[in-house]
Formats: structure tokens, C-alpha cells, sequence
């Protein structure tokens, strides 16, 4: 009993600190930018383009991960074959890829000289420093947020549902769409809400692959380090909007998954 | 605990900013166990001051490269390195202006070029560049090599340079993204200094600018004030301007500073 009496503190210390250093910089922010600072942010063409290129570009991509995602991590959770956890480390590789690395590879990949770019260049075709290129960087880094998400929240579905629908004489896709994703829901917009979030901060690798042009490929992050150099307070209010919006993305998450039916479904 | 301080917030995302921002590079010598010599330099420094560094025999140096614009943006939000060398003199200028940095001095000069991938293309001089169809990557406004290229489009009638700029497909926030989309073919053309061209191994092909077109490129250095080396930021910029940091720069492709 003697260890309660130490323990409990060290966790509540523990939490404290990790809280503390984690909201710090973004307190910073706000601490520096009055509502006149936001208002003025708005109030900039560039700031403005930047923030409506990036929510469309990084929408796109999440629409992209979720409808080639979801099917995919269902196969992972509900089939077991030989290599599977290979292809599952593959597919999280990129968690742990620095930007930088991510953007040097989709250049190898998808650039002018790159693996596949050469031939598409050839056909006359070229994604670097265009739109197009802005939304593959995104949904490369974005795209194993929700997939591991969305594996973990299949494989916790109770199989007796997936089962009773198959016996009840549902077919496989019809037990997909109307069991499983309900079911699963919440874990699914969890991962949404992650790889959004991961899209609408990303930096280095579309710098890379996609260059800064504004309105083309210059998204918020890169107008913000744009800013740093010329108008530290510029930088600081585009940042505080980007806070608010990506909090905004997270919080709607949160309550559309409390309203969801899917928390009657899910198994316990 | 006491609440922390708004100078302390600001340094604090300043320091966040500067980690990501920049990238460093230790380059050692002299094996002294005293402070390093804290070096902000220009991007299109790099490989003359890694060069430098590994010579340098007044203690370790550590190098840290990114536009001049944002290592200047750094020093103003409270960041001390001891040395600060910018690709042109207007930055450190301004900064000791502001009282954050001692009188600077000019040490060396570069030229502007224009730059294709050396095999192929179909750029061979500036009137090349408004063509349809052709695309370059330049450095953004405020950057040193985004304002020496902006120098020289003003410096054309005005039609050419709007069809220059409306093929721009990149601003970069300094030389080494310019370089690197060049190196990439993602562009056709771009505006570099003629040492990044030497420093990219034959990948690149410069041209020349006519003289009525080419702007005065000078770099400036200068001493930060409450440094925490100065006296080893002293010796790094002594050798800059008469030692072996001037033999690296002339080793790679920088000309003699004005008026030697």
C-alpha cells in the first residue's frame, strides 16, 4: 500500500507536464494575436487563398483515403492471409517517414526523372508544382492515420454481428455497408479526423514535390513560413487560424461520433 | 508556478520555428572542448562554409543554413548565433539598424545566373523565358535571390517580365529550393547565383546575364550583439575576410568582396 501513496501523484504530475508543454506554443499563439490580428489575417488575398486551397486540397485527399482506405483496412481486419503484418508495416511506414523523406520520394517516384514520372512525362503529363501534386503529398502523409485507424476499428467489431448478418442471408458487400461501417463508425471518423488533421499541417513534402506558388500549391503552412521571414505577426494570425480550424475539424468530429448510433452497435 | 512571461512564449515558437526551419550542420576542428562558434548563413553558403568550418581552428563551428530572410526574421525574435551572413547587405544592414548586430561588412560577391538542367531544354537566354509553355522556379520575394531576380525583371520591358512571371510555377523560400527543383526537371529555368551552378556537380548549365541586366550581388556579415562566443565569432569572420574562409569562398565560385 505504501506505493499508492507516490504513484498517484507521478501520474498526475506526468499528465500535467505532458499538458502543459503541449498547449504552451499553441497558447503562445493566441497570447500574441488579438481579434484585430485574426480579422487583419482574413483580411489578406494571399492568406485567404492559401487557407481555401488548403482545405479543399486536404478535404480531397481524406475523400480519397476514406474511399479506397476503408475497404482496404476491412480486408486487413477480416481476413487473415500469409504476409499480412508485412503489408501493414508497409502501409504505416509513412507514420514514421520524416516530410522531408516523403517528399524526396514521391520526387524519385513521381518527378520529371522519377520511376513513374518519366513515362508520364513523356505522355505529357506532369504533377510536380501543380494542384494535383499537393493533394498526393497529402494523402501520402495523411493516408496511414486513417487506415491503421480504421483496421483497429474493424478488427474490434464483435464477429457474432458480422456473422449473424451473413447467416441472416446478407451478402458480403450488403454486411460491409450496413453493419460493419455502422459499426465501426466512430473509430472510422476518429482516424478521419486524424488524417485531416495530419493533411492541413503538412509542410516539408509538399515544399518539395509541390513547390509555393499562391493559389496553386502555396497551402497555409507554407504561407505561414513565408510570413515568418517578412511579418512575424502575419505568420502568427494565419497560424491562430489554422489552430481554430483544425480544432473546429476535431471538435465536429468528436460530437458527430457522440450522436452516431453506431455507440448502440458497438461492442463493449 | 509563475506564469510564463509573453517574451518567453514568443521565444519559445520562435526556437520551434528556427528547429524546423533550418537545417544544421556540425562541422568540427581544433578538437577544443570551449563553445562552438554559432554560425546563420545564407543557404547558397553551404558548401563554402562547411568547407571553412572543417579549417577553422578557433574551436568547433556549428553551421545553420536557411534563407537570409528567415535567419534575420530569427535573430529579431531573440535568437543569438554568434555570426550572421546573409547573401546580401540590406539584412544585416537592417538588423544593426535595430541595434541587434554590430557594424557589418561586406566579405564576398556572388553573381546572379541563369539556370537550366544541363542536358536539353529550351532555354538559352532571358528572352527565352516568357515563351509559352516554359517554367521556372525563383526565390520568393524577400528572400536575397528573389529580390536580385526581381532586380532583373524590372530591369526588362514591362510586357516580358509579366510573361516571365506568369510562367513562375515556385516561389522558394531560399536558393537550395530553386536549385533542387532544377536538378529535379520539375521546372526549366531558374534564377541561382553562379556558385550554386558550380556546387551542383554538372548537373546545371549557367547562362550569363547580360551586364545591362545583372545585379550587384554582395554578402554581408556581421557580429551578433550578447552573443555567447564573440571572441570566436570574431576569429570565423577574421578568417572570412582574409584567411581560410576567403580561400574557401574563392574555391567555390565567389568572387573577392568590393574594392580588393
Amino acid at each position: 500500500m505504501t506505493q499508492a501513496r507516490w504513484f498517484g501523484p507521478l501520474l498526475f504530475t506526468a499528465l500535467v507536464t505532458a499538458l502543459l508543454f503541449l498547449i504552451l506554443p499553441v497558447v503562445a499563439i493566441f497570447v500574441d494575436t488579438g481579434p484585430g490580428e485574426l480579422l487583419a489575417t482574413l483580411d489578406d488575398p494571399a492568406a485567404v487563398d492559401a487557407l481555401t486551397l488548403s482545405l479543399w486540397t486536404s478535404a480531397l485527399a481524406v475523400a480519397i483515403i476514406v474511399v479506397v482506405g476503408t475497404p482496404a483496412a476491412y480486408l486487413l481486419a477480416t481476413r487473415s492471409f500469409r504476409g499480412r503484418s508485412v503489408v501493414i508495416t508497409l502501409i504505416e511506414l509513412p507514420l514514421v517517414l520524416p516530410p522531408a523523406v516523403a517528399g524526396i520520394g514521391l520526387l524519385a517516384a513521381l518527378g520529371p526523372n522519377g520511376l513513374i514520372g518519366d513515362s508520364l512525362d513523356d505522355a505529357g503529363v506532369r504533377v510536380v508544382l501543380t494542384t494535383a501534386s499537393v493533394v498526393l503529398a497529402l494523402t501520402f502523409v495523411a493516408a496511414p492515420f486513417y487506415l491503421r485507424q480504421a483496421e483497429a476499428a474493424f478488427s474490434a467489431l464483435d464477429r457474432t454481428w458480422l456473422e449473424a448478418s451473413r447467416t441472416l442471408g446478407a451478402g458480403e458487400a450488403t454486411t460491409f455497408a450496413q453493419v460493419a461501417i455502422p459499426a465501426a463508425l466512430p473509430g472510422l471518423i476518429a482516424g478521419l479526423a486524424l488524417a485531416w488533421g495530419r493533411a492541413l499541417g503538412e509542410f516539408g513534402a509538399t515544399l518539395m514535390f509541390a513547390g509555393s506558388f499562391r493559389g496553386v500549391t502555396q497551402t497555409v503552412p507554407l504561407a505561414i513560413y513565408e510570413r515568418f521571414a517578412t511579418d512575424f505577426t502575419a505568420a502568427l494570425g494565419l497560424s491562430a487560424v489554422l489552430v481554430a480550424v483544425s480544432a473546429a475539424i476535431l471538435l465536429t468530429v468528436k460530437l458527430a461520433t457522440h450522436a452516431s448510433p453506431a455507440r448502440v452497435l458497438a461492442p463493449r | 508556478m509563475t506564469r510564463p512571461s509573453r517574451r518567453c512564449l514568443v521565444l519559445l515558437g520562435a526556437t520551434l520555428v528556427a528547429a524546423c526551419g533550418a537545417d544544421e550542420e556540425p562541422a568540427s576542428s581544433g578538437g577544443s572542448a570551449s563553445k562552438p562558434v554559432v554560425v546563420s548563413a545564407a543557404t547558397s553558403l553551404k558548401k563554402a562554409l562547411a568547407a571553412y568550418g572543417e579549417q577553422f581552428e578557433g574551436g568547433t563551428v556549428r553551421l545553420s543554413f536557411a534563407g537570409s530572410d528567415e535567419l534575420a526574421a530569427q535573430i529579431r525574435q531573440g535568437i543569438k548565433p554568434d555570426v550572421f551572413a546573409a547573401a546580401n547587405t540590406e539584412l544585416p544592414d537592417a538588423l544593426f539598424a535595430e541595434g541587434l548586430v554590430d557594424k557589418p561588412v561586406s566579405f564576398t560577391t556572388n553573381e546572379l545566373v541563369l539556370a537550366v538542367p544541363e542536358q536539353g531544354g529550351t532555354v538559352d537566354s532571358v528572352d527565352d523565358l516568357g515563351a509559352e509553355g516554359t517554367t521556372l522556379a525563383i526565390g520568393a520575394e524577400g528572400v536575397p535571390v528573389g529580390d536580385y531576380t526581381r532586380t532583373v525583371l524590372d530591369r526588362l520591358p514591362a510586357a516580358q517580365s509579366k510573361a516571365i512571371l506568369a510562367n513562375v510555377r515556385s516561389n522558394e523560400p531560399d536558393v537550395g529550393g530553386v536549385v533542387g527543383k532544377l536538378t529535379q526537371g520539375a521546372v526549366d529555368a531558374g534564377f541561382v547565383y553562379r556558385s550554386d551552378v558550380e556546387g551542383a556537380g554538372g548537373r546545371l548549365r549557367p547562362i550569363e546575364l547580360p551586364d545591362r541586366l545583372k545585379p550587384t550581388v554582395e554578402y554581408g556579415v556581421a557580429l551578433v550583439k550578447r552573443a555567447p562566443n564573440p571572441a570566436g565569432g570574431r576569429a570565423f569572420v577574421t578568417g572570412l575576410l582574409d584567411g581560410a574562409g576567403a580561400r574557401a569562398l574563392s574555391d567555390n565560385g565567389f568572387g573577392s568582396p568590393p574594392g580588393r
